[in-house]
């Protein structure tokens, strides 16, 4: 983990309240695809917590949706502007247990940390299935992006304006040697029911105080006992999640 | 040179900075990020006789300029703690520890006090009162001068360790319950923990914490805790640690001109992991630019 200060390279409106934003700094602390930085916003206490969509060794890219006044000030910043950064947060995914045919499913705000891994998969030789569920086709962000590395994409809504009318689960393909996930938790459930017998890794989300393992914030009960979200996390295997189904 | 060293209860301090209980974890986290040995010493993670999850999620919520939490003491429990996390953190803290205990009982705090008796690495014990008294209807030990005053004589009947009493800014006047803690053979007062104070989410309309409500600290309670320290101050003779706030290195010279020998510092942690190391930075500067010498010579000065 490292803390630096990063310019904002790109930033643009994905959809109607969700956001790409490019930014270039040190990423030497980064080791995995699915970790998170924690953002300071001029004014706000705590850090923010957001994933890492994409990184090469001269940034990263973050992608977010607007849901509350820290977004909110995030949205309205320029290209130029400087941010504190503190990344190669939590544990993130383990491609190399992907397999020959991984499936990712993302929902929403959950899709971006998917992205590197689909890369890295891709990189490896992997043949990823993705799935992204979205509420409605205004809100589709990354469709494309996913297609352009050789994955198998597939859209679900749930109110069928695009891709396959339901939730993610209406989407599974037959067969997956793996699957990672990240999303919101209804999503994850729903998955991890859905999945049962394919082993994979599922992201989590918890409110942080610190988000590097200092407070016991984030602490949830798995079958390994008390892990926390931000360290020992936010990836946890689907087996050691103590979820009745 | 800037002469940084402070005395708690005959135990010398190469300086003031103490990060604050359950901001630090045993240590061993930010021993990764940057010589923990150059703080004065750190107050471990709030340590009860049973281990302890602690609360549900959410457990953080953010105000302005500061933050709540209620982890609810979540807690390896106290032999895990000697048997464990003391040794790991020998390997990367080679000065002595605050152990900051929690109890529901008196007897529990007792317990633990005997226990940490025997216990080299640990310099001075760090009573926490603020916990509900399971034996009182919950009421919290702190709230109470004879609470604080029974857990304060049963800790120091356990232990022959300096015991430092931590009070609960929660209370109509904080005097009566540090006069209570010293007449009960205190040998230190070390305040505050945290306000009382909660969130609420107007997306779902229920408050942020799942437990409702929790521990306000930061930047923002600092003139709440420099006020009653500086009272504290006025009214027992005995060394305090103060907190409550403290970001800077100014921060740490307006506390001990309030009266406080050493300094905690703790949700400051959490959003700058190297904020103690900073400070520590800037002290001699801001002394240089006050005119101070010795920071043990402005100790209670704004009295
Ligand atoms: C590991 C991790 C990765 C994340 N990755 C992304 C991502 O890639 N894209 C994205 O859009 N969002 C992501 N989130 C959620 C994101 O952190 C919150 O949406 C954001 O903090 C909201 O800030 P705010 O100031 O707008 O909201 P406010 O409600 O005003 O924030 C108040 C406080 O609550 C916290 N908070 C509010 N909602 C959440 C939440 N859902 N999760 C955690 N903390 C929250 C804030 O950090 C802040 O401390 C991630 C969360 C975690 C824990
Ligand atoms: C996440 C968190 C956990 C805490 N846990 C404890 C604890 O276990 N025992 C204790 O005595 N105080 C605990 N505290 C209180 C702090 O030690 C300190 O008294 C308080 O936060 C005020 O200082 P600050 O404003 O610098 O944070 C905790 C504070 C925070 C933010
Ligand atoms: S957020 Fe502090 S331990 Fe996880």
């Amino acid at each position: 983990m490292k803390q630096g200060i990063f310019t904002i390279t790109g930033h643009e409106a994905l959809t109607k309240d969700v956001y790409r934003m490019a930014l270039a700094g040190d990423t030497s602390a980064m080791s995995a695809p699915g970790q998170f930085v924690e953002i300071s916003l001029p004014g706000f206490f705590l850090r923010r917590p957001i994933s890492v969509c994409d990184y090469d060794a001269s940034g990263l890219v973050i992608i977010y949706k607007v849901v509350g006044r820290g977004t909110e000030a995030m949205a309205a910043m320029k290209e130029g502007e400087k941010l504190d950064v503190i990344t190669g947060l939590g544990n993130g995914f383990s491609p190399e247990k992907g397999g020959e045919k991984p499936l990712l499913v993302g929902g929403g705000v959950g899709v971006p940390p998917l992205y590197h891994l689909a890369k890295r998969l891709v990189a490896q030789g992997a043949r990823p299935e993705v799935i992204l569920g979205f509420n409605k086709a205004e809100e589709i962000f990354y469709e494309k992006e996913f297609a352009a590395l050789g994955a198998g994409v597939t859209v679900t809504t749930v109110d069928g304006s695009a891709g396959v009318k339901g939730f993610v689960t209406a989407a599974l393909p037959d067969a997956y040697s793996y699957v990672y996930s990240c999303g919101p938790m209804p999503m994850l459930r729903a998955l991890y029911a859905a999945t049962q017998g394919t082993a994979g890794e599922f992201s989590l989300e918890e409110r942080m105080g610190c988000g590097f393992g200092a407070c016991m914030g984030c602490s949830i009960m798995t079958k390994k006992g008390s892990r926390r979200v931000c360290k020992d996390g936010p990836v946890f295997e689907k087996e050691e999640l103590a979820w009745q189904i | 040179m800037a002469d940084l060293k402070v005395t708690l209860s005959g135990w010398e301090l190469d300086n003031p900075l103490i990060p604050a209980s359950g901001t630090f974890g045993y240590g061993y986290e930010f021993a990764e990020l940057y010589d923990i040995n150059m703080l004065g010493s750190f107050s471990f993670k709030g340590t009860t006789r049973e281990p302890r999850f602690g609360n549900p999620t959410p457990r953080i919520a953010e105000t302005p300029s500061g933050m709540i939490n209620a982890v609810g003491m979540q807690n390896p429990g106290i032999d895990k703690v000697i048997s464990e996390e003391l040794p790991k953190l020998a390997r990367c803290f080679h000065k002595k520890v605050i152990a900051n205990i929690g109890g529901f009982s008196v007897e529990e705090y007792a317990e633990c006090c005997a226990k940490i008796d025997k216990v080299e690495q640990v310099g001075l014990i760090e009573l926490n009162v603020s916990c509900p008294n399971v034996h009182n209807g919950c009421m919290s030990f702190g709230t109470d001068p004879l609470g604080v005053s029974a857990v304060t004589k049963a800790a120091k009947a356990a232990t022959s360790k300096p015991v430092y009493v931590k009070l609960s800014p929660n209370v109509t006047d904080i005097v009566p319950i540090a006069a209570a803690a010293a007449e009960a053979g205190a040998d230190g007062i070390s305040l505050i923990n945290t306000l009382l104070g909660m969130r609420i989410d107007l997306r779902t309309k229920k408050p942020v914490i799942a437990n409702k409500m929790g521990g306000f600290s930061g930047s923002a309670i600092f003139p709440v805790a420099l006020r009653m320290v500086y009272q504290v101050y006025e009214a027992v003779k005995l060394p305090i640690i103060g907190m409550g706030g403290v970001t800077s290195a100014c921060d740490v010279v307006e506390m001990m001109l309030a009266g406080a020998t050493a300094v905690e510092i703790g949700s400051a942690n959490l959003v700058d992991p190297w904020a103690c190391p900073h400070i520590l930075e800037e002290l001699p500067a801001v002394m240089e630019r006050y005119g101070i010498e010795s920071l043990k010579d402005i100790i209670g000065g704004a009295h």
